[in-house]
Order: C-alpha cells, then structure tokens, then sequence
C-alpha cells in the first residue's frame, strides 16, 4: 500500500474518543517537529503510531493529551475540546486518561501499592492518596485488584526501584488501569525491555486494555507489534502523517518507507 | 578525508582568555593586599603560638562538669533549629521550585528571600534575635532556623527541579493535582538528596552554634569569649578542643547516617 494514503480528517465526535485537526509543533519558525497531523481515534480503538527516531511521534502524543501545549490546531478529548487555561476541566478530562511512557516512571523509593495508588489521584486527590498507609480501603482494594490483573500483587509491598524491567512496567500498566481510564496512551512500552519480556509485557497489556473497552493509541518500533495488536495504524515521517490506514489492509513492507 | 592530527595537549588560549586569566590573577593579588597579608607578621607569628600553647597547656579540667552542660545546650540550640528549619524548608521550597505549585513570580521573589536569608551571616542573624527575643538559647536557635531555612530552601528547590520528570508527567496524566504531584512524585524522588541536605545542615548548626555565643545566643560560645577576656587559656584550649570533638563527631555520624540511610557518601 502506498505512503501517504491519508483517510481524511474526521470532525470531533463523540464516539471519537481523540480527534486531532490541523495539530502542528514547532519550537521556533525553523523547527517544526510536525506539521498539520489530523486523525481521530473511535471508542475502544487501539491505533498503533509508528515512524522514525525524531519524528514527533511522543511529542505528537503528549499534545493530544494536553500534556504539551501544540502550536496550532485542535484536540478533542473525549468529546470535549482542550485548550490552555482550563485547568479544572483538564484535570476532570485526565481523570479518564493514562500514559504508560517507555521507562515505567514509577517514584523509586516508594512501595509498588502506593505506586498503584497514585494513578487514582486523579479521582480522588488529597493526602490520603499520597500513600498506601493513609489510603481509602477502597482504594487500596482497587489498587491490589489492579495488581492482580498484572501477576504483581505478591509485590505490593516492594519497593519500585527493587524491580526488574518488566516487573515494574506491569506495575506501571496496574496504575495506568486502576482509575479505569477510557483514552490510554502507551509510548514505547517494551522499548526497555527484552524481546521476552516484550512480549509478555504488549501481551498483558492489550488482553487488559480490550477486556476493559479501553481506547489505546501506542507507539512501537516493532512492526508486528503495530499490525497484531493495532486496529488501524498512523505513520509519520518527515514531520507529516503519512499513513493512517487499518492494520488488516497493511503489510510490513507497507510500514517500512517510512523508516527511509 | 577525516583530519587526524593528534589534539594538542594544551589548547592555546584566546586573547579574551589571556585577559580573564590575567585579570583573574591581578584580583586575587589585590584581595591579598586588601586581607592585610604581610610575610614579616606571619614569620613573627610562631612564637606568639607557642607562648600561647605554652599559657594554655595543658587544658582546664576544673570547669568540664559547666562547660559540658553548656555544650549540651549548644547541640541542642543546632538539633532544634535545624530540625525546625529543615521542616520549614519543604514547603518554601516548594514554593521556590520553578514548575513545581507556583508561578514563576512567586519562585523569583522565594528565592530572592531565601537568598537574603543566606547573605546575612548566622552571627549577625542571632544578634538581631537577641534584640528581639532577648538574651540566651532561643535567640541563637531562631538564628540557626533562618541560616537553615536558606541553605535548605535553596538546596531542595533545586534538588526538586532536578529530579527525572518522568513519574511526575506520569501522574499528571491521570489528572493529579500540582500538590498531588509534588507530594506523590517529586518530594520522593528527591528524598535522597533532602536527607543528605539536611544533614549538611545540621553539621552547618553544630558549627553555628558552638560560636553564637560570643554575641550571647546561648551556647558554649560565651565561655570561649570569657576565657580569651580573662586570660584563663587552659579553659579557652579546653572549650577549643571539646568543640572540635563534637564538630568532627558530628561530621562523622552524619556520614554513617548518609550511608545508612540513602545508601551513598556524599
């Protein structure tokens, strides 16, 4: 299938879960990272996003979920349009959002059920959720359930930074999941880990994320990875979304020009 | 074709860098000048010591039951003030971090105050507390809150900005609040760093504290002065030792606790 066979813009719906339009970065007039990327993604879609190294793939994500602010152009999460200054409302509209980053991120010294727990502070904010000794017994139950579903509640009193690579990537999957998020983001989820534990890692994610009906767009190198477990796929290169096609219709020769 | 001539050992410097050099070299041959140097005092210097070694030894043991109360009071002036300036410390910080809960307005002028904080020196610090509160320990501890306050503020703030983004932004993306975040990602990560902080600080108090009382903070201080005006030198020698013990243990628990705690040397 040819690059650049773009399906169009779709206007923010609601039964889009992430619509962006005409969303450019820049730093500075001669640095564009990316140029007028339009795409949306459908309730309970899981859309991989592949291209090069510098690209603005992270960077492409990170706009979409308001974590950085883009240059031009619009995002709508969950049916609501984001924008700067509207901070209460990004808060609200985060509650339902989870990134899952290439390094687990966890706070090192802290236990892997405070860890978990952190990912409901979104839906309830405050002290008592700032450690496991002081949380909620719900939440705390929410927390161990989620810990479950990842093999990892034996180690909920570990400590984070006494994990391997793809133990603590689990936790960091349990705290993306324990809010029930609707939209989840996953950037290079496996890239820090070994082929093995990759696997095991994209495998336990994407049985979860589709049993819970979660929408997930991820970021991945690996081309297999992209066609298995997304339902469509958007390339970008040269700063401009190249592809934006289902994952059926695509081989992995098609993925491959835009690694040129 | 790549050059592969082998860099020269030492580069030769610019002229701009000729200049700094030499200007470099002239200031701090201007502030020699300025601190009074003079070779012929310093040669004449030796026996002036060895007449006061020889008045001084051997060290007073009539007063060491005194003395000890008061160096007791001096390491509870240092853990008093640095704990409670430690504690203040946090949450100023906090303040002081930039991207952290506040604005960047509110960062500048909690440094600017954290650095007055610092610029005036403990000594002068606990001379104005002794105007405010009045004569003996409390004034010095006010003193070594304030001193602690600055150093820590300061330290923490940047330990705080410094610390890896990833778990904060990760946390921001399940719509944590800023104090949330702070709490939660930030604050831990750097708490390695706030514990070895605060035990610098609370090495910084010992010292501190051993001399505030020549301005009458409380503290073993006072007997140094008196002994130096009286010319009782065995007991002055005697105070001279006992708070270099103290300052050196102190040092030397702060490492074992710095290794114990955070597992590092720092």
């Amino acid at each position: 299938m040819p690059l650049d066979r773009k399906i169009g813009v779709s206007a923010p719906v609601l039964s889009h879960d992430l619509a962006v339009a005409g969303l450019t970065k820049a730093y500075g007039p001669a640095a564009p990272v990316f140029t007028d990327v339009s795409f949306s993604v459908a309730r309970g879609e899981a859309v991989a996003l592949v291209g090069a190294n510098g690209t603005g793939k992270s960077t492409l994500l990170r706009c979409a979920l308001g974590l950085i602010a883009p240059t031009r152009g619009t995002v709508d999460i969950l049916g609501t349009r984001i924008g700067p200054g509207a901070t209460a409302q990004m808060r609200g509209l985060r509650a339902q959002t989870g990134l899952v980053a290439q390094k687990h991120n966890l706070v090192p010294r802290l236990s892997v059920l405070s860890n978990v727990i952190h990912g409901l502070l979104g839906q309830g904010a405050g002290p008592r959720y700032w450690t496991h000794m002081l949380a909620p017994a719900e939440a705390r139950d929410a927390a161990m359930a989620a810990l479950e579903k990842v093999s990892m509640a034996d180690f909920a009193h570990r400590r984070a930074d006494r994990l391997s690579g793809g133990q603590s990537q689990r936790v960091a999957i349990a705290r993306a999941l324990v809010g029930r998020p609707r939209l989840l983001i996953a950037d290079e989820p496996t890239a820090s880990l070994d082929p093995a534990a990759g696997e095991e890692v994209m495998a336990l994610f994407f049985s979860l994320v589709r049993r819970e009906g979660v929408t997930v767009i991820f970021i991945s190198h690996n081309m297999s990875h992209a066609l298995s477990y997304g339902d469509r796929v958007l390339g970008l290169a040269r700063g401009q979304l190249r592809l934006n096609a289902p994952a059926r219709d695509l081989k992995i020769a098609d993925l491959r020009g835009l690694y040129d | 074709m790549t050059d592969r001539t082998i860099p020269a050992r030492f580069e030769r410097p610019s002229a701009l860098a000729f200049l700094g050099y030499g200007a470099a070299v002239l200031l701090i041959l201007w502030s020699f000048q300025g601190a009074g140097w003079s070779a012929d005092r310093l040669m004449r210097s030796p026996p002036a010591l060895a007449d006061f070694m020889s008045r001084s030894w051997p060290p007073s043991t009539h007063n060491l039951g005194r003395l000890s109360l008061k160096m007791v009071e001096t390491l509870q002036i240092a853990l008093a003030g640095a704990v409670l300036g430690v504690l203040l410390s946090v949450p100023v910080a906090m303040l002081a971090a930039r991207g952290l809960i506040a604005g960047p307005v509110v960062n500048s002028v909690v440094r600017i105050v954290l650095g007055f904080f610092r610029a005036v020196p403990d000594i002068a610090w606990a001379l104005v507390f002794v105007v405010a509160v009045g004569l003996g320990p409390f004034a010095g501890m006010l003193a070594i809150v304030v001193d602690t306050l600055g150093f820590c503020g300061r330290f923490f703030a940047d330990d705080m900005e410094g610390v890896d983004k990833g778990p904060a932004e990760a946390l921001t993306a399940t719509g944590a609040r800023r104090i949330d975040i702070a709490a939660c990602a930030v604050i831990p990560a750097a708490m390695p760093a706030f514990i070895s902080t605060s035990l610098y600080a609370l090495e910084k108090a010992v010292r501190s504290s051993t001399i505030l009382g020549l301005v009458g903070a409380g503290g073993i201080g006072i007997e140094l002065k008196v002994g130096f005006d009286l010319f009782d030198y065995p007991t002055a020698l005697t105070v001279i030792l006992m708070i270099a013990v103290v300052v050196i243990g102190v040092e030397q628990l702060g490492v074992l606790a710095r290794r114990k705690i955070i597992g590092v040397e720092r």
